[in-house]
């Protein structure tokens, strides 16, 4: 399986994704923000970072670079796209994903482990996952999930919510919720599930000496579904 | 232009005498610009004037060393052809002006240090000293350092592993912000600040050059007064994103074979990166001051050579290699530019429109820089408190634990490290809250470790002691995670030089520093001085922060803190004398501020802490926690707290009283958690190598529990332990 992790300027989990998928089992390729196409892939990942410094909104310059067109075309024709983190602002700015991505709630940068809950698991990215409840890892000042409520309707009605803030049992209130975050929400998806932008990072969480190793499961059931 | 005398000189921080030197050596009056650029080079700062000729005794070598103090960082041998860089620096004065900026900068000037030697950044460390929770500007101060510190470094995409805050009254006006990075490097492709051979081509990279910064480096060599606000201009403004470019150009650029030497542009701008480079070299330098990017409008001479813009670098290259070397900054969007070359002069010359606008012997600014033996004087050690049982009769154990761990120096720190991105790299497997940070090197079996340690309380009553205690303490802090204590840097932050009281403490504790690391064989490889620290005739404690580093050959092999399982004995390793002077105890329980710190026994020191790390290697210990502030019981209490487990203390033996046993602070100490099924073993290794140890107690349940004297729920301490932070930051 081929994948290709889409470097911007300012990208700083580019690396820490292509470990990853390596490691998985992917064939990785890094793809540079300037490059006219992407080489043909099975999954495109938007990394973590600070594209373009973030200077005006969280991924709104990365949503009007030149490689962005190539991203769209292959979501929009069906291939899997993932946006970890700032991945997941830029896919919000492009519009491929419903809503916005503010300032955490109480306006702090969060770096600490939190547990989602897998809200559908009709998609390949969550397809085989036994558990339901996933310890991932935050990293973010700006993962506070926003929409209106014609959208929220919307992506309920489609059942486009991916993943939810909650505890270690699953429950996703607001005790639980790191950010401020909509109805607790870490990850969405777009009308087909073939996009899934989300604040948390399993690449962080690839083996038993690390903060956890949840993101193993993503990642296995990832190369498995496709 | 304006015209030169000793005013201006005096204006410039220049003193009397010096500004005559000036004139002396270059047998005329110097114009604005070199006046600047001696101004510059001149400072405590960048010359090291006072310091100097201390700073020679300390111990800088051993085996392991690849580059001592002297370059941009040190860089020691962590095998198989890996290295690693790394330094501490401060930055003080513009974090108390503008705490944002000014710790950002400070972060981003220390990483461009590591990633000049050609090492990719893996991870920052810090360490903040603050006022009195009380003061009127703490709280502001501690919320913009933080986010300053996590602005810069979270946007780079290095982890922030560790790091130290405290609070004392003598930071109230001069707080301090000591910023630390480690990078890995090959140690065959290490980069240095020599330019070698004439007619090199230099080259700008990096940002355009503005009017901020202009005199920083003077201005952190200067006390403060009313006027301080005034200063703001003098603060540099940083820019993460053009950082994280300008490190993967470089090291784009380095992967090559193009660089003969590159610097960066930090304190005093390019004035001192230029000069250092033609200095080292013994070579000139012509720049050619119309070829610096601008971001400004008419900036003069002046104004180019001493603005501090961040995130500029200085390259000579080889010749024929500009086009191949431009591609890659254009690639990156950085602005390059050919500024100048080297020469065989030995002069640094300026020009500016087709006109020359200064020419200096480079000689005259860095070797004859003024160099200081200022008058010292030298502590006695005070006089031992001597405690009688009265004092202890009405308190009680579970109250003064309680206190002591909602005291704002034991606190958890949780709310700052939260705010600091700790696991991008995707290789840290010891997060803030341990002894210590630990990164693994990346793609192999080994790890590094990593600590900053300051003990400000024990060095204000004796300096020689507190050197090198909190040597003694970084050392402890590389052990307990399983970590081979590998070398140190150290940033000195001290009062006013001028003043013989402090002159005495930077000398007693560069003297402790200096045999405590001779003897652990745990060198000084880089580091700076910041001295100054003074608000309106009110120095600091004196407090020299250490940055220490270790190895492990396993990552598998780390070990924690946090108590694992019931059942597991308990043992404190080295003598416990009880020593309640200058502790955490006698201070906040028994409002006892005076007498020493407890003693530096350096034999048992270095023994303890080899044994300790042969247990660990041969996997007979579970945990390990050094004993410091606050005592055993301190110690305890958040090893129970992270693991969520109770103990139960066995009855003290000897005279010691159960206060002084508890809280006392000696050093060389560490708490061990061994399996039943080791505990044989471990008690042979240690009676065998003849190591003081008591058997503390055995973890089970979820309370503390002494006798009749003590019984505590991890719930009720933890309590008191994690919040007073996160209450006094929200109130």
């Amino acid at each position: 399986m081929k994948s290709s992790v889409i470097i911007f300027p300012g990208s700083n989990c580019d690396r820490d994704m292509d470990v990853a998928l390596k490691k998985f089992g992917f064939k990785n390729q890094m793809v540079w923000h300037n490059d006219d196409e992407i080489p043909k892939s099975d999954l495109i990942v938007l990394p973590g970072g600070f594209s373009y410094g973030d200077y005006l909104r969280c991924g709104s310059i990365a949503g009007k670079s030149k490689i962005i067109k190539s991203v769209i075309d292959f979501a929009n024709s069906g291939g899997l796209v993932l946006g970890i983190c700032n991945g997941f602002q830029i896919l919000t700015e492009t519009g491929l994903l419903p809503g916005i991505l503010q300032q955490n709630k109480y306006l702090n940068f969060i770096c600490k482990n939190v547990f989602v809950k897998i809200k559908n698991k009709e998609n390949k990215y969550f397809k085989n996952i036994k558990k339901d409840v996933l310890e991932l890892h935050i990293a973010h000042n700006e993962g506070n999930y926003f929409c209106s409520n014609d959208e929220l309707k919307s992506i309920e009605d489609n059942d486009q919510i991916a993943v939810t803030y909650c505890d270690q049992k699953g429950n996703d209130d607001e005790e639980n919720n790191p950010n401020g975050a909509l109805k607790n929400i870490a990850g969405v998806f777009n009308k087909n599930k073939n996009i899934l932008g989300m604040m948390p990072h399993p690449e962080r969480m690839i083996d038993q000496y690390l903060s956890g190793e949840d993101g193993s499961l993503f990642f296995e059931n990832l190369i498995g579904s496709l | 232009m304006i015209e030169v005398n000793e005013k201006i000189a005096i204006e410039h921080g220049l003193k009397k005498d010096e500004y005559k030197k000036i004139c002396d050596l270059l047998k005329r009056t110097p114009n604005i610009t070199e006046l600047g650029v001696f101004s510059a080079m001149w400072n405590e700062h960048c010359s090291y004037k006072s310091s100097r000729r201390h700073l020679k005794k300390l111990h800088t070598k051993g085996k392991q060393v690849i580059q001592g103090p002297g370059e941009n960082a040190g860089v020691v041998d962590i095998d198989d052809n890996d290295a690693i860089v790394f330094k501490i620096e401060s930055h003080n004065h513009p974090s108390f002006i503008e705490p944002y900026q000014g710790a950002a900068t400070g972060v981003g000037g220390i990483m461009r240090d590591v990633f000049t030697m050609g090492a990719r950044p893996i991870a920052n460390l810090n360490s903040i000293h603050f006022g009195s929770p009380d003061h009127e500007k703490t709280r502001n101060l501690l919320r913009g350092v933080v986010k300053g510190i996590g602005g810069y470094g979270n946007c780079i995409g290095v982890p922030t592993i560790a790091g130290q805050t405290c609070f004392d009254e003598s930071y109230n006006g001069n707080i301090l912000v000591n910023a630390m990075t480690l990078g890995l490097v090959n140690k065959n492709k290490i980069f240095y600040s020599k330019a070698a051979g004439v007619n090199k081509p230099v080259i700008y990279v990096g940002s355009k050059t503005g009017r901020d910064g202009i005199h920083g480096a003077s201005m952190a060599s200067a006390i403060f007064d009313d006027k301080i606000e005034e200063k703001k201009p003098t603060v540099q403004v940083g820019d993460p994103f053009t950082e994280k470019l300008l490190l993967e150009a470089c090291l784009e650029l380095m992967a090559g074979k193009s660089i003969i030497s590159i610097q960066d542009m930090g304190a005093a701008g390019l004035t001192s990166s230029s000069i250092e480079m033609a200095s080292k070299g013994d070579l000139g330098i012509e720049i050619d001051l119309t070829k610096v990017p601008c971001r400004e409008e008419n900036m003069t001479p002046y104004e180019i050579m001493l603005s501090e813009s961040q995130e500029r670098m200085l390259i000579v290259l080889e010749e024929g290699k500009e086009k191949e070397a431009k591609e890659i900054f254009d690639k990156w969007n950085l602005d390059f530019a050919v500024i100048g070359k080297t020469t065989d002069s030995k002069n640094i010359e300026l020009f500016f429109k087709n006109e020359k606008v200064a020419e200096i012997p480079i000689d005259f600014l860095a070797e004859n820089a003024p160099m200081y033996d200022r008058k010292w004087i030298k502590s006695e050690l005070p006089k031992k408190n001597s405690f009688s049982k009265d004092q202890f009769k009405s308190l009680k154990l579970g109250e003064c634990l309680n206190k002591i761990l909602s005291d704002p120096n034991i606190s958890d720190k949780e709310w700052i490290w939260n705010q600091y991105d700790h696991t991008v790299m995707g290789d840290t497997i010891q997060k803030p809250g341990g002894d210590a940070g630990v990164v693994r090197v990346h793609g192999t079996n080994k790890a590094v470790a990593a600590t900053v340690d300051s003990s400000a309380t024990y060095c204000n009553a004796h300096p020689l002691t507190g050197g090198k205690q909190v040597v003694c303490e970084s050392w402890r802090n590389m052990i307990s995670v399983g970590a081979k204590p590998i070398a140190i840097t150290n940033c000195l932050n001290f009062g006013n030089p001028e003043k013989e009281k402090n002159m005495g403490e930077f000398v007693e504790c560069v003297e402790g520093i200096s045999e405590a690391s001779k003897y652990l064989n745990y060198p000084v490889v880089s580091g700076n001085v910041s001295f100054y620290n003074e608000t309106k005739d009110k120095g600091i404690k004196p407090t020299p922060s250490i940055g220490g580093i270790g190895l492990l050959a396993n990552y598998k092999k780390m070990i924690t803190m946090e108590l694992k399982k019931n059942g597991n004995y308990l043992f404190v390793i080295g003598k416990t004398e009880g020593h309640l002077d200058q502790s955490v105890f006698a201070r906040s329980i028994l409002s006892r501020f005076e007498g020493p710190p407890p003693e530096v026994n350096l034999f048992n020191e270095k023994h303890n802490g080899l044994i300790i790390l042969n247990l660990i290697n041969k996997k007979l210990i579970e945990t390990c926690h050094d004993v410091s502030l606050g005592g055993i019981l301190t110690a305890l209490s958040k090893m129970s707290i992270k693991g969520n487990k109770g103990v139960n203390i066995f009855p003290i033996n000897g005279l010691v009283n159960k206060f002084e046993y508890l809280f006392g602070e000696d050093q060389g100490r560490y708490i061990i958690e061994i399996k039943p099924e080791n505990l044989e073993n471990v008690e042979k290794i240690l009676k065998n190598d003849s190591i003081h140890f008591d058997k503390l107690g055995l973890v089970e349940g979820s309370e503390i529990n002494y006798g009749n004297d003590l019984k505590i729920s991890i719930d009720d301490i933890k309590q008191g332990y994690k919040k007073w932070l996160r209450e006094y930051m929200v109130s």
